[in-house]
């Protein structure tokens, strides 16, 4: 009946690269001993006609936590549906966990773009997150208890613990406020514990301490649970310090590496063809000013550089 | 004294008819409805009644079985729906027209067939707008069911992926879930639905048994495969319902008592007060019906 979900269920028990912290140190290059888990090649996107980005020279390695940044429109959120095989390219190579974009969809968790469910949804949080795990299979649980099911609602549980989202996972989704949607939405992403994870804009329409929180909570299950995390982002800032590295976008053209080497004023100001300032606070922080559309709560701070 | 009232109708054959059609056609109804709430398309099965009365008086008007083009009617239109897409909802200027444009088809088609083909079935119009399922035949009573099963079995089916494409439909087809084959056959299913539910409470009432059975699971629990069975259980004992209270009161249409017990039902649940907060030990017990 559905050869998809066993193929699935076939590939996805030997499909785990085995969790590998990085000791922090920021090269360049992955380690050659594990093949990188995305790995862009000259990649050039065209959409309508119009080349949204060129060139993008990309690896990112096991456990490694990026950021797509870049303007509105540049096609930040294509990079996801490229990664998802959603999209072709138009020239260039990209592998995805070793295999062609879209082969490997299995292992990935994915975290779109939205606005929050509707107040009036009544399904529970927990319910949510069941759905990545065997949304996807045809027909209904059946009723009565069986092993799977155990294993199922224990993995379930296991995950909402892993985000802390227990005291909220059996209240209906629409209930619950935007900051324990998105924990929710991002132990969904989790639960058949992918090797990568693709999250669009995930800070979106946060207030600052959920954005801090959230972006907290990425980076702890990107380094301690070993998943390569793929974020697009338009507000480097909230995430920059749980960053190995980053890719910025702009139109036409696009830098990729560590935070350090592309987080430069050098390099955002040509990149954006604006004048962007890049500081560094007493502890050691980056602060990116002066980029388009960055918020005003971080610019006030440094009233006196340019905007 | 109820029990005797409530078994000695089944010794009817028209009362044994009505009452397995009744039942599988009730089902189906709660099954879809279900999904039709949760995705927002209760407005299709509002056109889906439209266009019901419209097919039936068609195909009576051009000499064909009333139930073939009920059925093309219904289905017709709800593929139509899902090409608009999932949240189509036409302005009310719209609905107030073509809506009105299509009913007024149907008044058209029922008069070509009064002054035509009348002799045999007079009163097909009111049959089609009301239901008359006490009136309903053997053989057309077990086509019905047969349908009506096998709307059911599909629902169940599909009804995970169904969930998924419904809450999550970006993360769903990334996946791998056929998320528009599901809408279209979902919907296919609905128009099935809404013909099937014109044989037993008429079109203009099908909506009332697509949502309120739906309406009051939705209500009653936050769980989605149990809302979906309580749905279909709802839909069931109101059909019952109706149809024993019809037979007990002989002046009361079948069609009547079903949607009285039905938004009874809903209307009740508004007086149950949930508690805000389910602790994880209540939610691990099941409370289905």
């Amino acid at each position: 009946m559905n050869p998809i979900a066993k193929a699935r269920e076939a590939v996805t028990p030997s499909g785990h690269t085995v969790p590998n912290r990085r000791a922090g140190g920021h090269d360049t290059a992955p380690d050659s001993g594990s093949g990188p888990v995305v790995d862009l090649r000259g990649a050039t996107v065209r959409v309508g006609g119009r080349t949204l980005w060129s060139g993008v020279d990309l690896r990112i390695g096991t456990g490694e936590f990026t950021a797509v940044l870049g303007p509105n429109g540049v096609g930040k959120s294509t990079m996801i549906k490229v990664l998802l095989g959603a999209l072709p390219t138009a020239a260039g190579e990209v592998r995805v966990l070793g295999a062609r974009p879209g082969q490997a969809n299995d292992r990935i968790g994915y975290l779109p773009q939205r606005r929050s469910f509707d107040t009036s949804l009544r399904i529970r949080g927990i319910d949510v997150v069941r759905m990545g795990l065997d949304g996807d299979r045809w027909g209904v649980p059946l009723p009565f208890p069986s092993t799977r099911g155990r294993a199922a609602r224990a993995r379930v549980d296991e995950v909402i613990e892993l985000v802390g989202a227990s005291a909220y996972a059996h209240r209906p989704i629409g209930q619950c406020s935007g900051g324990e949607q998105q924990r929710l939405l991002i132990a969904q992403a989790l639960v058949r514990r992918p090797g990568l994870l693709l999250l669009d804009e995930p800070l979106d329409s946060l207030d600052l301490p959920n954005q801090s929180a959230v972006a907290a909570l990425i980076g702890r299950i990107c380094h301690q649970e070993g998943v390569s995390v793929v974020m697009v982002a338009h507000d480097v800032n909230p995430i920059l310090h749980h960053l190995d590295r980053v890719v910025y976008l702009a139109e036409g053209g696009a830098a990729a590496g560590t935070p350090t080497e592309v987080i430069t004023s050098e390099t955002l100001t040509r990149l954006y063809g604006t004048p962007v300032e890049v500081l560094r606070t007493s502890d050691g922080r980056l602060v990116v000013v002066g980029q388009p559309e960055a918020p005003a709560a971080h610019t006030d701070r440094h009233s006196g550089g340019p905007s | 004294m109820t029990l005797l009232m409530a078994v000695s109708p089944l010794s009817h054959p028209f009362f044994q008819h009505a009452f397995l059609a009744g039942t599988a056609i009730a089902a189906a109804c709660g099954l879809v409805g279900y999904f039709l709430v949760l995705r927002a398309q209760v407005f299709t099965g509002d056109a889906l009644s439209h266009v019901a009365f419209t097919g039936a008086m068609a195909a009576l008007a051009f000499g064909y079985d009333l139930r073939l083009g009920l059925f093309a009617a219904t289905i017709a239109m709800a593929l139509l729906f899902g090409t608009l897409g999932r949240r189509a909802r036409p302005d009310d200027v719209v609905i107030g027209s073509v809506f009105s444009w299509i009913l007024g088809l149907g008044a058209f088609f029922i008069t070509l067939y009064t002054s035509s083909r009348s002799t045999t079935n007079g009163t097909a119009g009111i049959s089609v707008l009301f239901g008359s399922v006490f009136g309903i035949s053997a053989g057309s009573a077990v086509v019905a069911a047969l349908v009506a099963t096998g709307v059911a079995l599909l629902v169940v089916l599909m009804a995970r992926p169904l969930l998924f494409a419904t809450l999550d439909e970006a993360v769903a087809a990334a996946r791998g879930v056929p998320v528009r084959l599901l809408g279209y056959g979902f919907l296919a299913l609905a128009g099935i639905s809404a013909a099937e539910a014109t044989q037993a409470v008429g079109s203009l009432l099908l909506l009332g048994l697509l949502a309120a059975p739906a309406g009051a699971a939705v209500r009653l629990t936050d769980h989605p495969h149990r809302a979906l069975a309580l749905s279909a259980g709802l839909a069931v004992l109101e059909m019952w319902a109706g149809l024993f209270a019809s037979y007990a009161v002989p002046r009361m249409p079948p069609s009547f008592a079903i949607m009285a017990v039905a938004t009874a039902v809903y209307t009740a649940t508004f007086l149950v007060r949930r508690p805000a907060h389910v602790s994880r030990a209540r939610a691990a017990v099941p409370t289905g019906p």
